[in-house]
């Protein structure tokens, strides 16, 4: 049976290199693994994403998917040859795919970035580091939900 | 303004690296859930948060809904010289806030 | 138009059947979402249903006036050992359980996963703190038509409310009974700033509480039980033994004797109130013991008392009281 599920899927997909996902209304299906895709090619084109250097902190099994820590670690010596030029981090279950993004630099130290994200399901969440020689390196997490962001109403 | 807490450290050797955290009060209202009477809560969220050292920018996010309310950020940079420190968040419905820190680099 | 009838006596045998079976009524499959939800209550009761149906299943049943003999002994055996539990565990009154062990007994911070701990350890990354700045401006700014702010009387919070808010909820003579920290802080904002009292829930209420509340951060909790406050505590009591609402809970039923187990994905805790107002993921922002507890009230289908309500507060000193000693946290992080 073709749900209606299938049918924004194929929609997803025919619309990704336009970027028409995101304007979808939102009785429509969460974000799905192919949006979260076109989200990242937005960003990294059609260079390579390569999984390493890397380092995405979740927790596994996430206690209330309104607040979830999260922390993304590039290694790099962050030298003006060599360093991180921005950080994203996309998920594929939310509304929208993209979560953040940081723009940072040599003066920045290190690659790091923490900050707190919310989480509608149990889903994929990937960080995508764009190092200053045009690299892209990547790492995901698989994350449990049992009470979901977004989309609960206030009470 | 909306209320802020930002952690940088009062001091700090030239060319070491300091962890800067900050904290700002926002409901980062989705677009995403409806009042009790079914009709949606539009969304209001703080899209840019920018800091500057002395100036110069040395960080900068854009933030999307799926950020949680009350965006808590944190990066790191090099002490190069004493100075001031300047945050800046913006985003929907005109909001705007800033803070400032300062830091003495020996 | 239905015509009425008179229905036949029930009789107390009938009675006692009814009240049994409403317990197992969560059990018998009536759609998967109650099931679940009930599951780590009640899965003592099912785990002794299994040897009990699966007795009367193996065995035929026995032809009409025969003698209940030796092969009739596991059947009974399990009938008897179930009706024991059910009879001393769940239809005695009052008491479901025992009261925690002092020494036993946990904050609810222990039950929090790493992260969610760090976020309430870290003061420059726990957003109760946002609300304890607040609280922070608005004990000293002037309000109301003496124009006083809360330091014109009480100084420096830092100094003067140290152990306030582990001695909450409190005795307050000319109301008689006791007042919730919330109450008090009204009660000061009309008597002596005589400006309008906060509504319950409200940024500035909480915020002042949280800033009230921080000051005694790490101090054991001490309501004062005398002869003045003694029956407050004892309804309080009451109240959270008491079964009530469409699934005839208590409190103590998850809070007392059920906290190792989880609810929904989520460890029930021993709901003592070491850190209020909290920083609440679930709400996105502050709330108060009392927002807690409306929640739970809900939850359990019980129909909710209004905010300040004297159930409510008698309530939260019963919980104060059972979480004497323990350590306070406020601002506190909680799932």
């Amino acid at each position: 049976m073709t749900t209606r599920r299938d049918v924004l899927i194929g929609a997803a997909s025919l619309a990704a290199g336009a970027g028409l996902v995101s304007v979808l209304p939102v009785t429509a299906a969460h974000a799905t693994p192919a949006s979260m895709d076109a989200a990242i090619k937005k960003v990294v084109g059609s260079a390579p994403l390569r999984k390493g250097k890397v380092t995405l902190s979740l927790p596994p099994l996430v206690e209330n998917g309104n607040t979830v820590s999260l922390e993304v670690s590039v290694e790099s010596p962050m030298t003006p040859d060599n360093h991180v030029k921005a950080i994203h981090v996309f998920n594929e279950k939310n509304p929208l795919p993209n979560v953040i993004s940081a723009r940072l630099g040599p003066r920045a130290g290190l690659g790091k970035l923490s900050t707190r994200m919310r989480l509608a399901d149990s889903q994929r969440v990937m960080a995508v580091a764009e190092l200053s020689d045009g690299s892209f390196w990547s790492d995901e997490v698989d994350v449990i939900v049992t009470i979901a962001a977004c989309l609960e109403d206030p009470g | 303004m909306a209320r802020t807490l930002i952690n940088v450290p009062k001091t700090a050797k030239k060319g070491e690296i300091i962890a800067i955290k900050t904290l700002i009060s926002h409901e980062m209202e989705t677009g995403y859930r409806h009042d009790n009477l079914g009709k949606a809560i539009p969304r209001d969220i703080i899209s840019l948060f920018v800091c500057t050292y002395n100036g110069q920018e040395i960080f900068r996010a854009e933030l999307h809904p799926a950020i949680a309310a009350n965006p808590f950020i944190a990066f790191n940079t090099v002490a190069t010289a004493s100075g001031t420190l300047e945050f800046k968040w913006t985003g929907d419905n005109g909001f705007s806030a800033t803070e400032q820190a300062t830091i003495t680099v020996e | 138009m239905i015509k009425a009838r008179a229905l036949p006596p029930v009789t107390a045998s009938e009675v006692d059947a009814s009240l049994a079976a409403s317990h197992l009524a969560p059990l018998a499959g009536r759609g998967r979402r109650r099931r679940r939800r009930v599951r780590g209550i009640l899965s003592e009761l099912s785990f002794w249903m299994v040897p009990l149906t699966r007795s009367l299943r193996s065995r035929p049943l026995p032809p009409c006036g025969e003698r209940l003999g030796p092969r009739h002994a596991p059947s009974i055996a399990a009938l008897t050992t179930f009706a024991a539990i059910l009879l001393t565990t769940y239809l005695s009154s009052p008491a479901l359980g025992a009261e925690i062990p002092p020494d036993e007994r946990k904050s609810g911070y222990e039950f929090m996963g790493r992260d969610t701990r760090a976020m309430q350890d870290d003061d420059t990354a726990n957003p109760g703190m946002l609300s304890v700045l607040d609280g922070e401006t608005l004990w000293n700014r002037k309000a109301g038509s003496a124009s006083k702010s809360c330091a014109d009387c009480h100084g420096d919070a830092s100094e003067r409310m140290k152990g306030v808010a582990a001695r909450y909820p409190g005795f307050d003579a000319a109301r008689g009974r006791p007042v919730s920290l919330e109450q008090r802080i009204n009660i000061c904002r009309a008597e002596q700033q005589q400006a309008p009292a906060f509504a319950p829930e409200s940024k500035e209420l909480l915020a002042l509480s949280a800033y009230v509340g921080r000051q005694s951060r790490g101090m054991p909790i001490a309501v004062t039980i005398d002869a003045r406050t003694r029956p407050f505590l004892e309804a309080g009591r009451a109240t959270f033994f008491r079964r009530q609402g469409q699934l005839n809970f208590a409190c103590a039923q998850c809070h007392d004797d059920n906290w190792k187990e989880k609810l929904a994905g989520s460890p029930i805790t021993q709901a003592h109130p070491t850190g209020y107002p909290i920083y609440r993921l679930e709400w996105q922002s502050m709330g108060s013991l009392q927002r807690r507890l409306r929640n739970c009230i809900v939850g359990m289908r019980v129909e909710n008392y209004p905010f300040g309500a004297p159930e409510l507060v008698d309530l939260e000193l019963y919980l104060m009281w059972r979480a004497r000693g323990m350590p306070l946290e406020t601002p506190a992080v909680r799932p």
